[in-house]
């Protein structure tokens, strides 16, 4: 796979703390790449550093191998979280404006903005004025002014925020069909279900630093604790027992005369070696291994983080 | 460099097509010409009809005072009890009545009796022709020939000549009040579209539109290419006021001002004529132009000030005192998040234009004071106080001084500008200071 945009080694500092330390990041071509991390953790300042808004103070951004220059802004499309548009300009024209600055010409973008009116079931808007319109509209329009030069690179931050669930779907139709059309999507998030969802690799951020990145199979994989649940009819005592050394139960549960255990395996156990312990005691239901969520490795990561810092700062008081 | 032409483009667009902006465009001029007709023609006697009866129980006015266009008199011996009851039927306007001791002086000496008020012109028309009278028969009355005193008084106008470095000299039109006019539209000019600088950039900010624009074009090319854009606007905006103003005006002084300047003509004529041949000229036949002599004054001043001189130096201060304090504008816009915790930066930005606008107007008085040279030449307040000295002939090296450092700080003031400005349209939330806008300068 092609490397489309490297970070090698960025900082940024504002006056009175570090945005950014020394973050390495690489993103694949015709993936989809989530950049979390909680609030404040910098992900804004990394994504204005790659849109050239902003420069780092030390560190490198590639695209395509070249150093990063002006002349890629029309490669790059950008949804920023705090998005507005000129309330008293008329859809049409300030569609094509912004198009223009991004290096369409008039004609050409005029053709495309016909193209995603219709997809969008938008005609006869042409003429209104921003602050005519709802808010799910407007957004609709913020999407379209992002998409339109066709970027190789479209950089989404927070992108389902504000939005109501069926334009969210139609934003999420849009992102996996410009992926298969060619186009690679970062996008920034809070939202982990969308991320299990849609991305291929992340990157997680918190307090300026990179601490966890790779594909979202890998992460999930590497993050799983040996935890299965099981489901049963039977004795809960001669279960308990024939599990014996293989496994450590955290958490009974009984509905409906059915049995549901949480466990986890030590000593290396295999889950066919607990089954084989079992299987004499009781009527098995299901057998299920326990692969953490996106959001239950984030918090767990964060949480993390977090504690050390405080240690760290607990030592230096 | 297309980009810039884009943002050009928008900002103009978005401001023609404005309507606030084209009705005021076009009803301005109309307003300040209105003004200024209005004041000239309030200062023209006004043209009633007066049809006076006079009873002139002191025998000393009559035949003598005499009537004009508009104005006529006729005498009565009525008794004034019955006159006052009866002027108005019998188709007077007015009635004078002149007291029989009116010579010995004492107040109430003279009445007035009217229905409509009479206006002040006609007041003075009658009082001056009275008071000349008076003033005739107490000379008469102490055997002074009246034509000794007329002749001992003599009128002495000072001419004002400048001397230039070689000797050459040169009548001065020291018009004080046209230039401080100059340097007043000045003010208004500059504040205007400085003003709307600051509100196009701050509307970007608190729409959230600005952070996609950055993303495609450099922050710097956005800033310039919207106060470019502003100063198209000023500059188009300024022909259409100025083509409405001159046509109008060139409209109205066809009307008002004519007589005047074709009297000027003829007064000029026998100002040459007293020149040649000196005293041997019969003074009772030439025109008398005595109420006109102040208007006269103000023609031919008008006529002596270079337009075109100031016309040039009006457009390339405005050009680069627009740019020096739009960029100052533009640097607060991008600083603030709402118009109202904008005033603590506006105010000491508009100070110096306030300053600036003061010693302008100490240019009507003394346009040679240090403090008026020093502030023409100072960037801050150089394009209002130079316009106001312009019109009085400033030497060409003070104008080129003043203009290069003006350019020279409009460089430097659009590069601190444009530092302070990519940092601010991305700062939301925190409450700016003057100290943290510093700080701004010293990011990388």
């Amino acid at each position: 796979m092609t490397e489309i945009l490297k970070i090698n080694h960025v900082s940024k500092r504002y006056s009175n703390h570090l945005a950014l330390d020394d973050i390495s990041l690489s993103v694949n071509e015709k993936c989809i790449f989530g950049l979390l991390g909680p609030n404040g953790a910098g992900k804004t300042s990394l994504i204005r550093i790659i849109n050239q808004i902003t420069g780092p103070d030390s560190g490198e951004v590639f695209f395509r191998g070249e150093k990063l220059t002006q002349k890629h802004v029309e490669k790059i499309g950008y949804l920023p979280e705090e998005r507005g548009l000129y309330k008293k300009m008329s859809v049409g024209d300030q569609v094509l404006y912004l198009a223009q600055l991004k290096g369409l010409s008039r004609q050409e973008a005029r053709k495309r903005l016909a193209v995603w009116f219709e997809k969008f079931e938008m005609g006869g808007w042409w003429k209104k004025k921003i602050e005519e319109l709802s808010k799910g509209m407007q957004q609709k329009v913020q999407f379209i002014v992002t998409v339109i030069h066709e970027p190789e690179l479209l950089i989404l931050d927070e992108p389902f925020s504000g939005f109501d669930p069926i334009n969210a779907q139609l934003i999420k139709n849009e992102i996996l069909e410009l992926k298969k059309n060619g186009a690679t999507v970062i996008f920034s998030t809070h939202n982990m279900g969308s991320v299990e969802e849609l991305c291929d690799n992340i990157a997680l951020i918190n307090q300026s630093k990179k601490i966890l990145d790779g594909s979202v199979k890998e992460i999930r994989k590497t993050f799983k604790s040996n935890t299965y649940t099981i489901a049963f009819k039977g004795l809960a005592m001669g279960f308990t027992n024939a599990l014996w050394a293989g496994a450590e139960i955290i958490d009974k549960k009984m509905e409906d005369g059915i049995n549901v255990f949480t466990l986890r395996a030590i000593n290396n156990t295999s889950p066919n070696q607990i089954l084989q312990a079992v299987l004499p005691t009781c009527e098995l239901l299901s057998f299920v291994e326990i692969i953490p969520s996106m959001n239950d490795i984030f918090i767990r990561k964060v949480n993390e983080g977090n504690s050390e810092i405080q240690i760290n700062n607990s030592y230096t008081e | 460099m297309s980009k810039i032409g884009l943002i050009i483009g928008r900002e103009l667009k978005s401001k023609l097509t404005n309507k606030t902006f084209i009705i005021m465009t076009i009803l301005a001029p109309l307003l300040i010409t209105g003004f200024a007709a209005f004041i000239i023609k309030m200062t023209q006697s006004e043209k009633t009809e007066q049809n006076v009866m006079v009873l002139d129980e002191s025998k000393l006015f009559r035949d003598k005072l005499s009537g004009n266009d508009y104005i006529s008199l006729s005498y009565s011996n009525q008794k004034l009890e019955e006159a006052v009851t009866k002027f108005y039927n019998q188709g007077y306007t007015c009635l004078l009545w002149i007291s029989p001791t009116i010579i010995e002086g004492g107040a109430g000496a003279t009445k007035l009796f009217y229905k409509k008020s009479p206006g002040f012109g006609f007041q003075t028309y009658l009082k001056d022709q009275m008071e000349k009278i008076v003033y005739e028969s107490k000379l008469e009355a102490n055997h002074i020939d009246p034509n000794i005193i007329s002749n001992s008084k003599q009128n002495i106008r000072i001419i004002l000549e400048k001397v230039n470095d070689k000797g050459d000299t040169q009548e001065q039109g020291s018009f004080g009040i046209f230039g401080f006019l100059s340097g007043a539209l000045m003010f208004i000019f500059i504040l205007m579209y400085g003003m709307m600088v600051f509100r196009s950039v701050m509307e970007e900010k608190t729409n959230r539109i600005v952070e996609v624009i950055v993303s495609s074009v450099k922050p710097f090319e956005l800033m310039m290419g919207k106060i470019l854009g502003v100063a198209l606007l000023g500059i188009i905006q300024f022909a259409i006021m100025g083509i409405i103003t001159l046509g109008l005006t060139t409209l109205l002084s066809t009307f008002l001002l004519k007589d005047a300047s074709s009297q000027l003509k003829v007064f000029e004529q026998q100002q040459e004529l007293v020149k040649k041949n000196g005293t041997n000229v019969d003074f009772n036949k030439l025109e008398k132009f005595d109420d006109k002599l102040e208007l006269f004054d103000l023609l031919k001043k008008i006529e002596k000030i270079n337009f075109v001189e100031v016309f040039i130096c009006f457009v390339l201060y405005f050009i680069f005192g627009y740019l020096f304090y739009s960029s100052i504008m533009a640097a607060i816009g991008s600083a603030v998040d709402s118009e109202a915790d904008s005033q603590q930066f506006i105010t000491p930005v508009m100070l110096p234009l306030m300053i600036g606008y003061f010693i302008a107007t100490k240019t009507i008085t003394d346009p040679d004071a240090a403090s008026v040279f020093w502030a023409s030449i100072i960037p801050f307040t150089s394009p209002i106080v130079m316009m106001s000295r312009i019109s009085n002939g400033v030497p060409l090296w003070e104008i080129v001084l003043s203009l290069s450092i003006l350019f020279l700080s409009f460089i430097v003031m659009t590069w601190l500008a444009a530092r302070i400005y990519r940092t601010g349209i991305l700062m939301y939330g925190k409450k700016t200071s003057w100290k943290e806008i510093g700080k701004w300068l010293f990011y990388k």
